[in-house]
C-alpha cells in the first residue's frame, strides 16, 4: 500500500498520518462523482418509483375521498362532499361489524399461531436428529400463494367429497356431509382461522426459534447452578428473552391479517352471507363491484392510517430486536 | 454451598442441561414435530395426488386414497375440449397422440390449447421483470444507505418499508384510476412497475443488511488503490454481496409469483398471471379439480425448490432483515 500511496500522492506521502484521508478523498474526486452525488443518484430512482406508484396515487385518493365519485355512474357531476364519506363510514353499523369480524379473525388466528409456533420452536430447539429436514417441511405452507392455498382448501373442505370432513367423521363419527366448514355460519369464521394458522404458524415458529437460539447457554448453566427448576427456567429465562422476537412476529402477523384479502376471498369470499367478510373484502366490494370510489377511498384511508400506526410500532420493535 | 455440592451440581448440569437435551426428551420432541410436519404436508400431498386422478375419482365419496393414476388432469389443463357424439368420434381418423386418445375415451375431442401457457408466461415475465428492476434499484439504494450519510436516512427507510405494509386492495383503488388514464390497465408493464414498487422496499431492507455485513475496509483499500466508488462497488462489494442479492431476488420473485390481489383487480386477460387464473379452470359442471390440482402442482413446485434453496436466509427475508440468525 505504501508504494501505491507514493505513486498517487507523492507530495503528501511523506507526511505520515495525514497522507491517508487526503489522498483517498482527492483520488475519489479526480476519478468520478463525489460520494454525495452518488448517494443521491443511488437513492433517487427508488424514491421516485415509490412516489409515482405509491404516494401520488395516495394523494389522489385522499382527494377522491372527499367526493361522491361513483365509477358505475360517472355521468353524475363530480361533487365535493366534504367529510360526508367519512361520516357515512364511521356511523355505518355494517362497517363496524366488518371491523369486528376482522378483529376477531386477527386475534384468534394470531393467538393460535403464537401458541403453535412457539410450541414448535421449543420442540425443534431440542435439536433432535433430522430437525432441519422436518423444519423445512413445516415451513412450506407459508411460502405458497395465499390465493392458491385458499382455492385448494375449498376442495379439501368440501362436505361430501373432501378429505377433511371424511377424516373428522372417521375420528368422531359425525357424518361427513352433516357439516360444511366453509358454508356454515357457525364454522366459517373458524375455517379461515384454521387455514391461516396452517399457513402462518411456521412464520411464528421460525422467528421464535431465532429468539431461542439468541439466548446464551451460560444463562441456563447459571440457572442450573442455582438449582432453578425447568419450569422456573422457562418463565424466568426462556420466555422473557424470546418476547421481543415474539412481539415482532405478532405485530407482523397482525398487520398482515388485518389486510387479509386473497386467501379468504378464495376460500369463502366473505360468506356465508357476510360472516367472514373481512374489511378488505368489504373494501373490494365497495370499490370494484359497487364502484363507489369516493366512499371506498375514504374507507381505504381509514385502513391506511390504522396500518401506518401499526407499522410504526413494528419498526420500533424491529429496531429493538436488531440491537440484541 | 460446599465445593463438593457445587461440583455435583455442575456435573449434573452438563448431563441434563436445557441446551443438550436428554435422548428421551429429544425423541419426544422429535416425534411431536414430525407428527405436525406430516399433518401439515398432507393437504399438499392430497393436491399433488388429485392432479393424477380422473374427474370421477377426484369427486368420489368416500375420498379415494388409492386410485388408478391418469394424466387427464394435466391434459385438461393444457387443452380446450368439446364434447362429441360417439358416432362422430368413431368416424374420426385414429388418434395421433396419447393425449388425443385419452380425451376421446371421454367422448371429447381437443379443440385447441387452453390459456394456461400464456398465463404462465405472464407470471414469468412479470415475475422476472419486476424482480430484476427491484433488485437493481434496491442494490443501489441499499449501498447508498449502508455506506453514505444520507440526511433523514431512518425516516426514508421507514417510508420505504411502510409502502409495503399498505393493504393491496386499498392501494389498487387509485392505481386502477391512474392506470386507466395511462393505458396501463391489464398490461405487463403496468404489473411489472407495480410489483417493482412493492418489492423494492423489501430489496432495500434486505440488501442493506447484507451490505452492512461486508467490511468497509475492503472498499477503502480499493479506493486507496485508485478505484472510483463505482469501480469499488462493482469489483469489490457486489461480488461479496452475491449470495445476499440472489436470496433477495428469490424473495422478490416469490412475492410476484404468488401475488393475487393486484392481479385480480388490475388484470382481466392480457396480463393475467397464474394465481387469479387457477381458480377459474372450469370443466363441465364446475371446477375441473384434477386440472386445478395439476395447475397448482406446477405452480407450487418452483416455490418448494426455492424454499429449500433459501432455507438459510428465510428468517431474514420474512422479517425484512431484522432477524438474522
Amino acid at each position: 500500500m505504501d508504494t501505491m500511496t507514493t505513486i498517487l500522492q507523492p507530495d503528501h506521502a511523506t507526511i505520515p498520518g495525514v497522507s491517508k484521508p487526503v489522498k483517498s478523498r482527492a483520488a475519489r474526486r479526480v476519478h468520478g462523482l463525489s460520494d454525495r452525488a452518488i448517494a443521491w443518484l443511488f437513492v433517487a430512482p427508488t424514491i421516485a418509483l415509490l412516489l409515482a406508484i405509491n404516494i401520488f396515487p395516495l394523494i389522489w385518493m385522499i382527494r377522491l375521498s372527499f367526493t361522491n365519485l361513483n365509477l358505475s355512474m360517472s355521468y353524475l357531476p363530480l361533487r365535493f362532499v366534504g367529510l360526508d364519506n367519512f361520516r357515512d363510514i364511521l356511523t355505518d353499523e355494517d362497517v363496524w361489524f366488518r371491523l369486528q369480524t376482522t378483529a376477531q379473525f386477527v386475534i384468534s388466528s394470531v393467538a393460535l399461531q403464537v401458541v403453535i409456533g412457539f410450541g414448535l420452536a421449543l420442540l425443534i430447539n431440542r435439536q433432535f436428529r433430522g430437525h432441519s429436514f422436518w423444519t423445512t417441511i413445516i415451513l412450506l405452507p407459508m411460502m405458497l400463494s395465499p390465493a392458491v392455498v385458499g382455492n385448494f382448501w375449498t376442495l379439501l373442505l368440501q362436505p361430501q367429497i373432501g378429505p377433511f370432513n371424511y377424516l373428522i367423521s372417521l375420528l368422531t363419527g359425525v357424518p361427513p356431509s352433516s357439516f360444511s366448514m366453509t358454508g356454515q355460519v357457525s364454522l366459517a369464521p373458524w375455517t379461515i382461522v384454521l387455514v391461516d394458522t396452517w399457513m402462518w404458524a411456521p412464520y411464528v415458529m421460525l422467528i421464535c426459534l431465532a429468539g431461542l437460539r439468541s439466548i446464551p447457554d451460560y444463562i441456563y448453566e447459571a440457572a442450573e447452578v442455582d438449582r432453578a427448576s425447568a419450569w422456573r427456567q422457562f418463565w424466568s429465562i426462556t420466555l422473557p428473552m424470546t418476547v421481543p422476537f415474539l412481539m415482532l412476529a405478532v405485530l407482523f402477523r397482525a398487520i398482515e391479517n388485518f389486510k387479509m384479502f386473497d386467501m379468504v376471498n378464495l376460500l369463502t369470499s366473505g360468506g356465508p352471507g357476510s360472516t367472514t367478510e373481512l374489511v378488505s373484502i368489504s373494501l373490494k366490494r365497495a370499490a370494484f363491484e359497487k364502484w363507489r370510489t369516493g366512499y371506498s377511498s375514504a374507507l381505504a384511508i381509514i385502513l391506511f392510517v390504522t396500518v401506518f400506526g401499526a407499522a410504526n410500532i413494528y419498526v420500533k420493535t424491529l429496531n429493538k430486536v436488531k440491537q440484541r | 454451598m460446599t465445593a463438593a455440592a457445587t461440583k455435583s451440581v455442575l456435573t449434573k448440569s452438563t448431563a441434563h442441561s436445557i441446551v443438550e437435551a436428554s435422548p428421551r426428551t429429544k425423541a419426544f420432541a422429535g416425534g411431536l414435530v414430525i407428527l405436525y410436519a406430516v399433518i401439515t404436508i398432507l393437504p399438499l400431498l392430497w393436491i399433488v395426488a388429485t392432479a393424477f386422478k380422473s374427474q370421477s375419482d377426484a369427486i368420489a365419496y368416500p375420498p379415494k386414497v388409492i386410485f388408478e393414476p391418469t394424466l387427464e388432469g394435466y391434459v385438461n389443463l393444457f387443452t380446450v375440449r368439446t364434447r362429441q357424439t360417439p358416432d362422430f368420434i368413431a368416424k374420426l381418423p385414429p388418434p395421433e397422440t396419447w393425449y388425443d386418445k385419452l380425451v376421446r375415451k371421454r367422448d371429447m375431442v381437443i379443440a385447441g390449447p387452453s390459456k394456461v401457457v400464456p398465463r404462465f408466461v405472464n407470471s414469468l415475465i412479470i415475475g422476472f421483470g419486476s424482480t430484476f428492476l427491484a433488485v437493481f434499484l434496491g442494490t443501489l439504494a441499499a449501498y447508498a444507505f449502508s455506506r453514505f450519510r444520507i440526511p433523514l436516512a431512518d425516516d426514508l427507510l421507514f417510508f420505504i418499508l411502510s409502502t409495503r405494509m399498505m393493504p393491496p386492495v386499498a392501494v389498487a383503488i387509485p392505481i386502477y384510476l391512474m392506470y386507466r388514464q395511462l393505458n396501463l390497465t391489464d398490461t405487463r408493464l403496468g404489473m411489472i412497475l407495480l410489483y417493482t414498487a412493492v418489492n423494492v422496499s423489501l430489496a432495500v431492507w434486505l440488501l442493506k443488511g447484507f451490505i452492512d455485513e461486508i467490511p468497509r475496509e475492503y472498499e477503502e483499500a480499493a479506493l486507496v488503490d485508485g478505484y472510483t466508488r463505482l469501480q469499488a462497488l462493482r469489483k469489490v462489494v457486489l461480488p461479496q454481496a452475491v449470495t445476499g442479492i440472489a436470496a433477495t431476488a428469490i424473495f422478490c420473485l416469490i412475492f410476484s409469483w404468488n401475488e393475487y390481489a393486484f392481479a385480480v383487480l388490475l388484470t382481466s386477460g392480457e396480463a393475467q398471471t397464474m394465481p387469479p387464473f387457477i381458480p377459474f379452470i372450469i370443466g363441465e359442471g364446475g371446477q375441473d379439480w384434477p386440472a386445478v390440482a395439476a395447475a397448482t402442482t406446477l405452480f407450487v413446485v418452483p416455490i418448494v425448490m426455492f424454499t429449500v434453496l433459501l432455507r438459510k436466509h428465510l428468517l431474514r427475508g420474512i422479517t425484512f432483515g431484522a432477524v438474522r440468525k
